[in-house]
């Protein structure tokens, strides 16, 4: 009699948890469900109530629109390789100087250390109007340029550097010595020793940095004008009438390519991807 | 004539020689592995933030280039002469308010739920991130959809319970409400996986003394649990106070700053005054402001934080 009620209560915490939590996830999915079966819809059905769950007919058509509509590929193309540029780009230079950081006894180490670290607290904007400036007297506007060093010299680069040297500290001197008495210099235990050893530091720094190239909003807006040269997060804001109105179907059918390959990695690779945001710490 | 017989002394003495290169080649090294990313910092953030204490005092204009020395004009136009400046700061201010305490509740909330590890924890915690991996514009995008006046799906659900909701962007308070609530939605999930991992590494043994002497959920949360946590939720509250200066995407996109300027930030003003209206010299002013900002929370919250980490031990 006992144990059953104990089990009941525990059976209704059970349900009560359950609910609690599904209720909670609704805004959090609920977006994502909503941009990828408008996407499939016509604009009157969007609008419609009430709302359908699903598309009555999926239109596919309106995925060509995308690409009619807008040089849809050509900032495809634009934000993959200035994402695979800086992905690479910061992870040379970041593991370098967090190599160095962790590994090497130089004079003033720390204080170069604690001037980079003290950048980080900064917002980014506070930096973009001397930035513009300089880019604009190199005549570097409206190049893709701004986008790829700024990332990969700024602060991008420093949470890199951050990562890769507490990954580096843990590196056991043995094997330093071992590669030194094996003839090898520094740049070749950094090259052979520490940079294989050091792969999931990369990945995670890999994974953080692509991601912020591949979302970036404010620095294509302010650097580009001409339309081919934009990124697909400027893309996005494209699709719309004469008067500014979003063309609904066209702007999620475009919205969901945009979203839907980093979802599907976040999915596949979910450990990994939480891992390095986790090292990373928080934001706003 | 006799070779002095090298004494052991001079052996020694070459090898520190030798010894003393090997270190100084090794510290070139250093510098040498070191120089992209501290010239990159130099040339892109210690740079600029020295520049724009200088066009802080001058008046400036992107289009025609035009620079001249004012001195303190700027900050004197600032302080007594330009009210949006006042309730720019004061929206600010408002959005920190609401934001910090909703992200840590929420975050908070939701990590002690999944923490219990029943089936489905995992998905619930890939759905609960997937925003943080998502473009702010995608994310922006479809929630400018969602809280439309009329057509909008959340006045369309508030409609099922009878409800007549409010035209949410074009009311200032709602407008505001809105970009707190999509913003703590898009970011919440990186401190969730930050709490739980410090609730996994809880030591069970205090957590279970508690129940068995009798203690209820709520005061195991309130006297094991919370204090156990502190140090983590004063160091994701330090981060989420400073993140909450950096929303100028988010808002663009969602409100454009609006209705009357409502939800203008001061990341957002530093923005509109220099590539809107290209006074980069008055644009610098605000930057500088939101720079000291930054400075004196970081400040603040590194004292409260030593005292919180203090009083632990």
């Amino acid at each position: 009699m006992n144990a059953n009620r104990v089990s009941f209560r525990k059976k209704l915490g059970m349900a009560a948890w359950y609910v609690g939590l599904i209720g909670l996830a609704l805004p959090f999915l609920y977006p994502f469900w909503w941009m990828i079966t408008s996407a499939f819809k016509t604009v009157n059905e969007i609008f419609a109530f009430p709302p359908t769950l699903l598309p009555s007919t999926w239109h596919w058509e309106n995925f060509g629109e995308v690409f009619t509509f807008q040089p849809f590929a050509q900032h495809y193309v634009n934000s993959l390789y200035i994402a695979i540029l800086v992905t690479a780009g910061t992870l040379l230079v970041s593991s370098l100087a967090g190599y160095a950081f962790a590994r090497i006894q130089f004079r003033g180490a720390s204080l170069f250390f604690i001037l980079l670290l003290s950048g980080m607290m900064m917002p980014n904007e506070v930096t973009i109007i001397p930035n513009f400036i300089t880019m604009k007297t190199l005549g570097w506007t409206n190049t893709h340029l701004p986008l790829i060093l700024i990332p990969i010299l700024g602060m991008g680069g420093v949470l890199g550097t951050f990562m890769m040297r507490q990954y580096f500290l843990n590196l056991p001197q043995d094997l330093e010595d071992a590669a030194m008495m094996d003839g090898l210099n520094r740049f070749g235990i950094y090259w052979r020793i520490a940079l294989p050893i050091a792969r999931p530091a990369l990945t995670s720094v890999a994974i953080l940095t692509f991601l912020s190239s591949w979302n970036a909003f404010l620095d294509p807006l302010i650097y580009l004008d001409d339309l081919t040269l934009f990124t697909i997060p400027l893309s996005l804001r494209g699709f719309t009438d004469q008067y500014g109105t979003p063309l609904w179907n066209v702007q999620l059918a475009a919205t969901t390519l945009a979203v839907l390959p980093v979802l599907i990695f976040y999915v596949v690779a979910q450990r990994q991807v939480v891992e390095s945001f986790s090292l990373s710490g928080s934001k706003g | 004539m006799n070779l002095p017989p090298e004494s052991s002394l001079a052996i020694a003495g070459r090898a520190v020689m030798a010894g003393l290169k090997l270190k100084q080649r090794d510290s070139l090294m250093g510098y040498l592995f070191i120089a992209p990313q501290l010239l990159g910092f130099l040339a892109f953030v210690l740079g600029p933030l020295l520049a724009v204490f200088v066009f802080s005092f001058q008046s400036r204009n992107l289009l025609t280039g035009q620079v001249t020395f004012i001195g303190l004009d700027n900050y004197r136009q600032m302080l007594a002469s330009d009210p949006l400046f006042l309730k720019v700061l004061g929206n600010s201010l408002i959005f920190m308010l609401g934001l910090v305490p909703l992200n840590m509740v929420l975050a908070l909330g939701l990590a002690l739920l999944l923490a219990r590890n029943l089936a489905g924890s995992t998905i619930f915690r890939t759905v609960f991130f997937s925003p943080v991996v998502t473009s702010t514009v995608a994310w922006v995008i479809v929630w400018r959809f969602v809280l439309q006046g009329e057509q909008g799906s959340l006045n369309q659900f508030l409609q099922l319970f009878g409800i007549q909701g409010p035209n949410w962007l074009q009311e200032p308070f709602w407008a505001m409400t809105a970009v707190v609530v999509t913003r703590v939605l898009k970011n919440v999930g990186l401190n969730i996986i930050i709490f739980l991992a410090a609730i996994k590494d809880l030591p069970k043994e205090y957590v279970e003394a508690a129940s068995v002497d009798g203690a209820n959920p709520w005061q195991t949360l309130r006297h094991i649990i919370l204090p156990f946590l502190a140090p983590t939720i004063m160091l994701v509250t330090v981060v989420t106070v400073i993140g909450s200066l950096n929303v100028l995407d988010h808002i663009m996109l969602l409100t454009g700053g609006g209705p009357s300027n409502a939800t203008m930030v001061l990341a957002y003003y530093v923005y509109y005054a220099a590539f809107r209206i290209y006074e980069t010299g008055y644009a610098s002013t605000l930057a500088v402001v939101l720079f000291l900002t930054a400075l004196l929370l970081t400040l603040v919250q590194w004292g409260v934080r030593k005292q919180v980490v203090y009083n632990e031990r």
